[in-house]
């Protein structure tokens, strides 16, 4: 089973070795990670995506927790929450395809960041099942390069972590 | 505030921390520390001949005593021989603080000379570690490293010190109290948890305890007596929580798991109710997880949630410090207000069932004439000391004898690397212990195969006139990895064989200490009781049978149900 968790870690060198020191030490998954600091630049905000059965990820979030520097843990995945990835992909856009290419960027609503004779770079952002369908309807196309972000997100409503 | 540099922070933290004894090995990128030490002359430093001897002593000091057992080494290469006796103290939750030194922040990454990344490598087996490049962080670094160190589940804790940080100045402002956001162990438990615990225990009809290193670390001995005492529990220990629980008490079980009394492994498998105290299902106790106690509730009390369900399912876990959890469960006991014989009615047959057991296959071993038995050994052992001296053991057959045949009554007196496992363990750490107690009779029991892995250290303990006792029963074979080879291997004894092993009565000779061997059992008493009377530092050889084996023992993998006795 897949699961989003939310770290608030300690902006200190070292903290993020510590994590994925954890994961590949304790042998548990990582799919993504996305790291970036918060409003407070002491803390950093990590967003992880990982898998595994119910005693698993309990043990993930306690082993987490016992980190030193880990200020905070939680499942945003167990609730109602947002989740959002960007991509950017390099698509070949070549006469024939340039405007087909396009057609579908308003369908999914992407913006195209940069243009040349032969490509177009698109940047697309949404829940994991939107980059998957987009990926599939340009691989045909032919897609040259592409990076992710990884899944960063958010609880719903009123509370925060 | 007056100034001070990095190398005077750290010797006025360590006064301030209470420590007055540390262990170490000077070097380079640490003569700055060193230094200042020297013209200090306040604490007592050990000088080692192996940087792991340091770590281990300091650990050996910390178990002996409670206290955060100090060491202190340079960088490279000194601090890479700190690294087993980190994970050694890793694995069994031991409080010390390790120094190291470091190549100036300026050449840090740039292979320079003696240069590792030692928080790197130390990461995965440290409770925490810093690497400290800015003196003005130093105090503050100083006082989280005693404070997570002894916190908690205590742990190693790592400062590498850049040199030219030792030699920086900056203000001196050492906190009192501290307060981390993000490190706050639980202590207290939560009152519904104890509630829920007692309603198990009040329906249990054949209830165990099962007591871990956690008792000791938290200095729960008392409680957990008095809780066993009052509800005719029986209680069984692991290799950790030898001491924890009176062993010679009529409610003892003795230890449990691969080598432990049938008595102990049949309480377990046939139990309704397991009350594991600071105690973490380590594979050694549990054999073949599906088969593990599979009639039994279980109430988990730990201070490291972590170790709660992470081998097996908990129907109760209560997270805090051992001994605050067993006072509040002793408290829910006596506010029940069941009479003491209610409890004993409730448990009787359940006891008796266990003292058949006990009866039918008591830890014993076959008497043969002509050869020195080992388990001979540390019966006479424990007799001769009457179980009141500290024991240190390495790792094998020795340490699995003594844990079976010297019956322990009081905490902190086995020290033993239980977790990790290392051999060359025992005789550092009792160097350490001896330095805690210089009055107390430390004896470290050994094999002829672990005693040679820090045997350097017998110029350590003379330089120090440590009467440290070393006990080696020598079989000329690494014995337990032999006994699997024997048992599970067709007796290809693929590299156990010593063909050469040092003459130790002449090696102690060597080192100025002194040398007693028996080669026939008629010998055992005497060099015994020459050796523990010697003064100074003693070593007493035991020639033992060669092929003799560690009994009961359950399989690798197999349930503890099925194990092979004597």
């Amino acid at each position: 089973m897949k699961h989003t968790l939310s770290v608030l870690v300690e902006n200190t060198p070292g903290a993020l070795s510590r994590i994925t020191g954890l994961f590949s030490g304790r042998a548990f998954n990582i799919e993504s990670l996305n790291v970036a600091a918060t409003l407070d630049p002491t803390l950093s905000h990590l967003t992880l995506v990982t898998t595994g059965d119910e005693f698993i990820i309990e043990q993930i979030i306690k082993q987490l927790r016992r980190l030193v520097d880990v200020f905070k843990v939680v499942d945003v995945s167990e609730g109602e929450f947002v989740e959002r990835e960007m991509s950017l992909i390099k698509v070949r856009a070549e006469e024939e395809s340039r405007a087909e290419i396009l057609r579908m960027c308003d369908i999914f609503r992407c913006k195209v960041v940069d243009v040349s004779p032969k490509s177009y770079t698109l940047e697309v952002t949404g829940p994991e099942s939107k980059l998957k369908a987009v990926i599939e309807l340009l691989r045909p196309i032919g897609i040259k390069e592409i990076t992710r972000t990884g899944a960063i997100a958010m609880i719903r409503e009123k509370k925060t972590i | 505030m007056a100034k001070m540099t990095g190398k005077q922070m750290v010797v006025e933290a360590l006064k301030r921390e209470g420590v007055d004894v540390i262990f170490g090995f000077p070097g380079g990128a640490i003569i700055d520390l060193y230094d200042t030490l020297e013209k200090d002359g306040a604490i007592k430093h050990v000088l080692v001949r192996h940087e792991q001897g340091a770590a281990h002593a300091a650990d050996g000091y910390a178990r002996a005593s409670g206290k955060v057992g100090v060491c202190i080494a340079t960088s490279g290469p000194g601090a890479t021989n700190t690294v087993t006796g980190i994970a050694t103290a890793n694995m069994d939750s031991v409080p010390i603080v390790v120094f190291t030194g470091q190549v100036p922040t300026a050449l840090i990454g740039n292979d320079a000379f003696q240069e590792v990344d030692i928080v790197g490598i130390t990461r995965p087996c440290t409770k925490h570690n810093y690497l400290v490049r800015d003196v003005k962080d130093l105090p503050q670094a100083l006082k989280e490293a005693f404070y997570i160190a002894r916190s908690g589940r205590p742990g190693p804790v790592l400062v590498d010190l850049p040199k030219d940080v030792q030699n920086a100045r900056a203000e001196f402002d050492y906190p009192q109290e501290i307060k981390l956001r993000s490190y706050n162990p639980v202590i207290e438990p939560h009152g519904k948890q104890i509630e829920r615990a007692y309603r198990l225990i009040e329906k249990a009809k054949r209830p165990v305890i099962y007591a871990g290193g956690g008792v000791i670390i938290s200095d729960a001995y008392k409680e957990l007596r008095a809780l066993a005492k009052a509800m005719y529990i029986p209680v069984t220990m692991t290799l950790m929580g030898l001491g924890g629980f009176p062993g010679t008490h009529k409610l003892s079980l003795g230890m449990l798991g691969m080598h432990g009394t049938y008595c102990a492994n049949m309480a377990m498998a046939n139990s309704d109710l397991i009350i594991a105290v600071g105690a973490r299902f380590d594979d050694r106790v549990t054999g073949k997880i599906e088969a593990f106690a599979p009639l039994a509730k279980i109430i988990h009390l730990d201070i490291d949630p972590t170790s709660i369900q992470k081998n097996v399912k908990v129907d109760v876990p209560i997270v805090g410090d051992c001994k605050r959890i067993l006072k509040k469960l002793l408290d829910a006991v006596k506010d029940a207000g069941r009479p003491a014989e209610a409890w004993r009615d409730q448990h009787q047959a359940w006891l008796q069932q266990l003292d058949a057991w006990r009866k039918r296959h008591p830890l014993t071993y076959k008497k043969e004439s002509g050869v020195i038995k080992p388990q001979y050994v540390i019966e006479k052992l424990y007799e001769m000391t009457k179980g009141r001296a500290i024991i240190t053991t390495e790792v094998g057959q020795n340490q699995m004898w003594t844990a079976q045949f010297y019956k322990f009554d009081e905490p902190r007196t086995l020290l033993t690397s239980g977790g990790l496992g290392t051999m060359g363990y025992g005789f550092p750490a009792a160097i350490g212990a001896q330095m805690a107690f210089p009055d107390k009779l430390v004896v470290d029991v050994a094999g002829d195969g672990s005693i040679q892995m820090n045997i350097q250290e017998m110029a350590t303990a003379m330089e120090q006139r440590l009467p440290v006792k070393i006990v080696i029963l020598n079989n000329q074979f690494l014995g337990m990895v032999r006994q699997w080879q024997e048992l599970f291997y067709d007796r290809r004894y693929a590299a156990t064989e010593f063909e050469m092993t040092p003459d130790f009565v002449k090696l102690a000779e060597a080192y100025g200490a002194k040398g007693f061997r028996a080669t026939k059992p008629e010998e055992v008493d005497d060099v015994l009781s020459k050796g523990l009377e010697a003064e100074g530092l003693v070593i007493m050889e035991f020639a033992i049978a060669r092929e003799e084996g560690v009994f009961p023992m359950v399989p690798a993998g197999k349930a503890t149900t099925e194990m092979l006795l004597v």
